[in-house]
Parts: C-alpha cells; structure tokens; sequence
C-alpha cells in the first residue's frame, strides 16, 4: 500500500500558547502539522521529529506491521493521523476510534478540545443532532420519568462548572510490565479540561429518587455493529450519581462537547476514570439492584483490595472490583524524552500532577536515585479534580547523564509507589516516574 | 477471489461505520500468509484489523486462544467453530511476540 505516498506537508513550529512551562533555556517548542490543502494527515512520530527543517515527503506508511508493531508510548513508528474536528493524534485503532493525545499537547493548563483522546469500546457512533436528542431519565427507583432536551437541561437546572481529569483506566498500559494485552496506550489517554453543565443529583431529583435505590445505570448512543453485543452500559453507586460533583456536562473548555468526545452530553464523575464518563448519554436509570452488563460485571476490574480508593461494594466480588478513583500520579511534559540539555544553559523539569480528588501536596524530584528528595515548585491550585503544574530547575553544571525522579503525593496522603502493582487489566500504572537526560 | 471476498467484506463494514470513523482504515494490511482472509472477515466487522498488530509483541498462541475466545463467547463474533484452528494458526505464525 502507498496511501498518501507522494503527499507534501508544510510542518511550521509555533508557540504553544497558554503553556505553564516557561518558553526558554532548553524548554522544548511543539509543533504543528498542516497540509497545503489544510486537511490535516497522518505522519510518523519519527518523521515529525525529523520534520522541523521544513517540507517532507511523506513516504509509505508500509505493511500493518511496519506502522503499528512498536505499539510503546514512545514509539517512534507512532501515526498520527486527524479525525473530524480534531488535529493529528496517535492512533492506537481506528475503529472504534482510539486516538491518544500526543505529548506536545498535554503541555498547556488545559487539552485543547481538537487534541483531546478519543476513547471508544464500540464501532457505530451516530452523528446526533442536538436539537432533536432527548436524555430519559427514569427506572424502577424514581418517582417519575422524565424526557429532557438539551434546552431543558440548560434552562431548567443550576449550570455548574469545575476542572477535572478526564483520564481512561488504561493510560499508560504500554509501560506495563509483563506487558498487558489491550489498547496500547502511553501517556496521553487523558486530558485536562474545564466540563460545564448540570448536576446528576439535581436532575435525579426532579424524578423523586426513592429510598431503594442503589445503582444508576448510564447508557449513550453508541453501539455494537452486532446486536448481540453487549452494549455499553455502565453504572454508579447511588451516592456517587447524587455527589454535587457528578455532572451531565454539554460543554468542554466553554465550547460544545466535541463529537469524538461525547456530544451532545456526556457524563463527568471526576476523580474516577473515564470508563464512567459515558459518551453521547441517551439514558439514565436508578435501580434498587446491582446493574449486571458485561461493562461492569466483565471489564474495567481490579484485584479487590490491590489498590486504594473508594469502594463499589455493590459490584464488589472477593476476588474483583470495579476501578474506580484515579491514583495519585504525574506526568513530565518538559524536557522532552529525548532532549540533550545545553551545559551551563537554565533549564527546567516541567509536568501535571494530579489524584483522585483531594488534590496535590507536594511534587518531590530526586536526582540519585530516591535517596534525596527535593520539593518542585507547585502551580496554584485549580481545584481538587484539577491537575496541577509543577517546575524544577535542573542542574546542568555538569556534562553527563542525568537520573531524574519524580513523586507526586495528594492532600489525602496517597504517594507514587515505588514499583507497579501489576493486574490483568493493565490499570493504574502511577509508578513514580524515572527519566534518563543528558546533559552536553 | 477470495480478496476480493475481503474486500467486500471491507466494503460492507466502511459503509456501516460511513460516518467517517473509519477513515483511512484500508491502510491496515495483514502479513500476507495462509489465513489471512479468514482471519480478516472474521475480525474486520467489529473492529479494524490494526488491533491485531498492535497486540501482537505481547501474544502467544495461548493469548490469542483467549482473545478469540472471549470475541466469540463475550462479544458474538459469528466465526464457525471450525474456522478457529486456521485463525489461530495465522495469528499465531504472523503476530506474535
């Protein structure tokens, strides 16, 4: 195959706006890829690294083999390829549709909604029209049903704003060992954004929960090319649909959600993973028994007990659970992987550092292996569900290599551990980080 | 005849997934090798086939044993019985690690 073979591209670096990292010394720019027909294309990782000198010939893409057979975070055979209404992405599969946020654009306070990830279990996503859609709110433990338009929902409730991580459980599966089979997805199956919209409880409400309920099942309009498929469905504890923080949410970053990211509502549950946040809502229902669809009962699992957070103990086995809170963790964004840093030049450690809802306390960097410790400089706070930006200035007096670590730790005492509990799902890798620089 | 078989088959699923979704799905190719047709109509109506080599450092023929297994019995994949000795035996031979 020679898709795309004999294809120009105009590569032109930019200053990437709104960044928390100072832009000097041996802070790294990012790019941008355009064709001259202003279609956005795919590329190579390698060959986006080789591009900046100016035009490039964007040669065969090969066998499946040749471009998707080094599926690691880094890889350089990575394809970023743009989806409507997005800019160039990696792809991990096309359908469904499972695109990762590259690393240059996880480097501004907030993901910018075109490069936001793209996370999707099933192959059919209609195009709704947000004129027509209608969410039906109901089951066995309300009151009485209710069928909303998005006008209704905009008109007739609180409208609520917050921060929060939006970050799928399976972030970071490529860097697992033993390896886990699965999306293959590095560090950019997340994002940061401000959600708009309504309370959950707020519209809960309006139906009359009764006293029996127990679990609030979510459904979106996407579904199974067959029908026999199990649709995805997922479900919340009842306190957790009735916290003041779980949102229906129509907007993102002060725009209409993006198609690719649920349009036109979708569910936010901050600080628990992004398997909860359905897409594309169509239905909700309260129930007084446990919801029994292959999306809960038979994925998104964890070992019970293996790992810290809130319990959901009405999905709860003794020998698995369901994830839920996100891990305290973090992610460097500046220097780049691969940078070689200029002796005597400043220089600085940049990243996120965020948990699963009580916020950060201290990003620690040690630079012999975790023996010492030192504090990084912290961003103000953007909230408890809100990532937080953190600064360290490395030495580069000295030429050779640099071992860097990084430790985030939360408001609620929660530390990167040392070493990866390791689980069949390929879930919660918040191992503290470990970066390898040069300085030359 | 038998690619063409695979790429009606192609044809089929581009068209249900014609929201643009799948985009530039046709660059994925498997190894051409025994199996492969089979193994491509029997995956491609659910998913595209970049699933396969994306997995593929990390499978063995027990792994996929499993994979194809749960897309039969969790999922619904109409694959034959009999088809699934020749399925495994081109995942294995061509996408493991």
């Amino acid at each position: 195959m020679t898709f795309g073979s004999s294809l120009k591209m105009k590569i032109f670096v930019h200053d990437a706006t709104g960044s928390h990292c100072e832009r000097r010394g041996n802070c790294v720019l990012s790019m941008r890829v355009r064709t001259r027909s202003g279609n956005i294309n795919m590329l190579t990782r390698r060959k986006w690294i080789a591009a900046s000198t100016g035009t490039l010939m964007l040669g065969a893409l090969g066998s499946a083999r040749g471009a998707d057979s080094s599926p690691s975070a880094n890889a350089p055979d990575d394809v970023l390829i743009a989806l409507p209404g997005k800019k160039p992405l990696i792809k991990r599969s096309f359908r469904p549709p499972n695109f990762e946020t590259p690393l240059a654009d996880l480097r501004s306070r907030f993901t910018a909604n075109e490069a936001f990830f793209v996370r999707y279990h099933l192959a059919v996503i209609p195009e709704i029209d947000a004129r027509t859609w209608r969410l039906r709110v109901g089951g066995p433990s309300t009151a009485r049903p209710l069928v909303l338009s998005l006008d209704d929902l905009k008109r007739g409730f609180e409208r609520i704003s917050l921060a929060a991580i939006n970050q799928c459980s399976g972030n970071r599966r490529s860097l697992f060992t033993p390896r886990v089979p699965g999306v293959q997805w590095g560090n950019g199956a997340m994002g940061h954004a401000t959600w708009s919209g309504v309370r959950l409880r707020d519209v809960l409400r309006r139906c009359g929960v009764l006293t029996d309920a127990l679990e609030v099942v979510l459904d979106g309009a996407d579904g199974a090319v067959l029908p026999q498929t199990p649709d995805f469905q997922k479900s919340l504890p009842i306190e957790r649909a009735l916290d003041e923080n779980t949102l229906i949410a129509f907007e993102m970053n002060g725009r209409p959600l993006p198609h690719f990211n649920g349009a036109p509502a979708r569910l936010i549950v901050p600080g628990w993973t992004a398997t909860y946040w359905v897409k594309h809502l169509t239905d909700i229902r309260v129930q007084p028994q446990p919801f029994d669809g292959f999306w809960m009962k038979g994925a998104y699992r964890i070992p019970t007990g293996a790992f810290p957070g809130a319990r959901f103990t009405s999905q709860e086995t003794p020998e698995t659970t369901p994830i839920t809170q996100i891990l305290v963790n973090s992610l460097v964004t500046a220097p780049s992987p691969d940078a070689r840093l200029a002796h005597n030049r400043p220089a600085q450690l940049c990243g996120w550092a965020w948990d699963g809802g009580t916020g950060i306390s201290a990003v620690d960097i040690s630079m012999d292996g975790g023996v010492n410790w030192r504090g990084a400089a912290l961003d103000k706070d953007l909230g408890r569900f809100a990532w937080r930006g953190f600064r360290y200035a490395l030495d580069t007096s000295r030429p050779g290599p640099l071992a860097i670590r990084v430790r985030a730790t939360s408001r609620g005492g929660e530390q990167q551990p040392e070493k990866l509990t390791v689980n069949p799902g390929g879930y919660h890798d918040n191992k503290i980080l470990s970066l390898a620089l040069e300085v030359a | 005849m038998r690619r063409a078989a695979v790429w009606a088959a192609l044809g089929a699923y581009a068209a249900l997934a014609s929201n643009g979704v799948a985009a530039g799905e046709e660059i994925i190719q498997l190894i051409d090798a025994p199996g492969r047709e089979l193994t491509a109509a029997s995956c491609v109506t659910c998913h595209s086939l970049d699933y396969i080599p994306m997995n593929a450092p990390l499978m063995s023929r027990g792994s996929w044993e499993k994979t194809v297994h749960k897309m039969i019995d969790k999922f619904g994949a109409p694959i034959r019985p009999e088809d699934i000795d020749q399925i495994l035996a081109y995942l294995t031979a061509n996408y493991a690690g």
